[in-house]
């Protein structure tokens, strides 16, 4: 049993939602409030030495905590790899939100940043780290605001024994990924590197380097004071604790939602709300996702093995409701488009075979395909798929088999007789704008 | 792979600049894509191919084709 755990504020019916508890406060919680809400960060005072660390990571892995940033890597074997490593370590927390659709990130960076400082301290105490990253994107202004202030209270009050150091990063899609952070902040212009060495064997500095989101660093830090067993009061015993999710599209009450893991689909749009209209599919897990038809969506339960097995994904959390007048064709086009602008130029497979990817998609929704489009698409995915550094390239394939699988008819119809009235319909995935996006690289 | 396989191919995408020379030297294994960059069909080198295989990792130019010892994590 960790010893970090305060039992004075172990308070195991703190409801949910349990992140976001003072987000409609539409202001970022300042410390008394935070420890006020949570009770007191748990290491302050002097760290308890290596058993207590190891201690933490042993919480950890009882809690049955996966990252939240898209993965849903067990944290605490990631935590277990970077703290065999020799030498002092580096903390990474990756509040970079890649996804145009989703916002739970920015919400929880917004809201509770003294929760997610919380969790970096707890990290960088567990797997011996003296250096500690926070990362937004550069252009986020607001929120390196946010953090700044946040970490000066913490300084003031001296709180935390590893300085945090807010970092405004590229606002490239492939730049939040964790070599590319890694890249970055060792000085290069943070595009995905080539792997071994990964970020736990060689990363910031040479360091042995943990990368986490911002999210499952919040849980951590409600973890490390509630417990384990309070964790996994919600959710489920194969995938336990609560979980942000962004919803967006054709739903009442879009918004970012705090739900138990395993909750079904349907739960969670009616949590949103229900659909403002008649929809055709769900896009779940982003960019990265897929597409599931919505008379088959509605029980699938939200979890990676449970997203997985409807064909789908989880990703960071993110639902996009579809109407049925829409064209989820045009859809993926515009978005495996923007995929392909946000290549790193690195890979040949990548750098080339989105675009034309991308080409034969816009042709097959706004042209027609003259019957030959969806061939072509077929031809084109696995000489994609798997064959760049980072993959990136992989979740543009997912998302257009996902399309032309959940939308096969649909499909056959632009290829032979032309485009449907859908595609009239003004965009519904969020594509930043070109003048809001970063072009060239540092 | 394939049984007596000890060593297999790897690219390094980021590296490679479509040069070609592994396919040229490695036909057995390495095929082009249409924009000029390397496919492996499989990974796994037989043991009859080591030395052309050797060939092709040295050729590189851009040092883009490695090739690395099958440990059992990696299988």
């Amino acid at each position: 049993m960790s010893t970090i755990v305060v039992s004075a504020y172990r308070t195991p019916t703190l409801p949910m939602p349990r992140l976001i508890a003072s987000a409609a406060q539409h202001r970022p919680a300042g410390l008394d409030e935070h420890e006020r809400l949570y009770g007191p960060t748990p290491l302050r005072g002097r760290p308890r030495g290596r058993r207590a660390a190891k201690g933490l990571i042993d919480l950890v892995e009882r809690s049955g905590l996966t990252g939240r940033g898209g993965a849903g890597f067990p944290t605490a074997r990631k935590m277990r790899s970077v703290a065999s490593r020799s030498g002092p370590a580096v903390v990474i927390a990756n509040g970079a939100e890649g996804e145009p659709a989703s916002v739970k990130d920015r919400l929880l960076l917004t809201r509770a940043p003294h929760l997610i400082l919380d969790g970096i301290a707890l990290a960088a105490y567990a797997v011996g780290a003296n250096e500690a990253f926070l990362c937004v994107h550069a252009q986020e202004v607001d929120v390196l605001a946010t953090l700044e202030d946040a970490v000066a209270e913490r300084a003031g009050a001296r709180l935390d024994a590893v300085p945090v150091q807010v970092t405004g990063i590229p606002g490239r899609y492939v730049s939040s990924e964790q070599s590319a952070l890694v890249q970055y902040l060792n000085g290069g212009p943070g595009k995905p590197t080539f792997s071994p060495p990964r970020p736990h064997e060689r990363g910031v500095n040479g360091r042995p380097t943990l990368v986490n989101n911002v999210e499952t660093l919040a849980h951590l830090a409600l973890i490390a004071r509630y417990g384990d067993n309070w964790f996994r009061s919600v959710g489920l015993a194969s995938a336990p604790g609560s979980t942000l999710v962004t919803v967006d599209g054709a739903v009442a009450r879009p918004g970012v939602y705090e739900i138990a893991m395993g909750t079904p689909l349907g739960q969670v749009m009616l949590q949103a709300g229900g659909p403002s209209e008649p929809l055709q599919a769900l896009l779940v897990g982003g960019y990265f996702g897929a597409w599931l038809p919505a008379e088959t969506a509605w029980p699938v339960p939200m979890t990676h093995a449970g997203l997985k097995a409807a064909g789908g994904a989880m990703g960071a959390g993110i639902i996009v409701a579809l109407p049925a007048t829409s064209c989820a064709l045009a859809e993926t086009a515009r978005v495996v488009s923007y995929l392909a602008e946000e290549t790193a130029a690195q890979c040949g497979p990548c750098m080339f075979g989105l675009p034309a990817l991308a080409d034969a998609l816009i042709d097959l929704a706004y042209e027609g395909g003259r019957g030959r489009a969806i061939d072509q698409i077929a031809t084109l995915i696995p000489l994609i798929e798997r064959r760049g550094a980072c993959r990136h390239p992989d979740g543009a394939t997912q998302l257009v088999v996902s399309a032309l699988t959940a939308f096969a008819a649909d499909a056959r119809r632009h290829d032979r007789q032309g485009p449907c009235p859908g595609v009239r319909r003004a965009p519904l995935l969020p594509v930043p704008r070109d003048e809001d996006r970063e072009w060239d690289w540092a | 792979m394939g049984l007596g396989m000890r060593y297999r191919l790897r690219v390094n995408p980021i590296a490679c600049s479509g040069h070609g020379m592994c396919a040229e030297l490695l036909p057995e294994i390495i095929e082009i894509d249409p924009w000029g960059f390397p496919i492996l069909a499989s990974p796994g080198v037989p043991p009859g191919l080591m030395g052309h295989a050797k060939r092709a990792v040295d050729a590189c130019p851009t040092l883009a084709l490695l090739m690395e010892e099958i440990t059992d994590q990696a299988r």
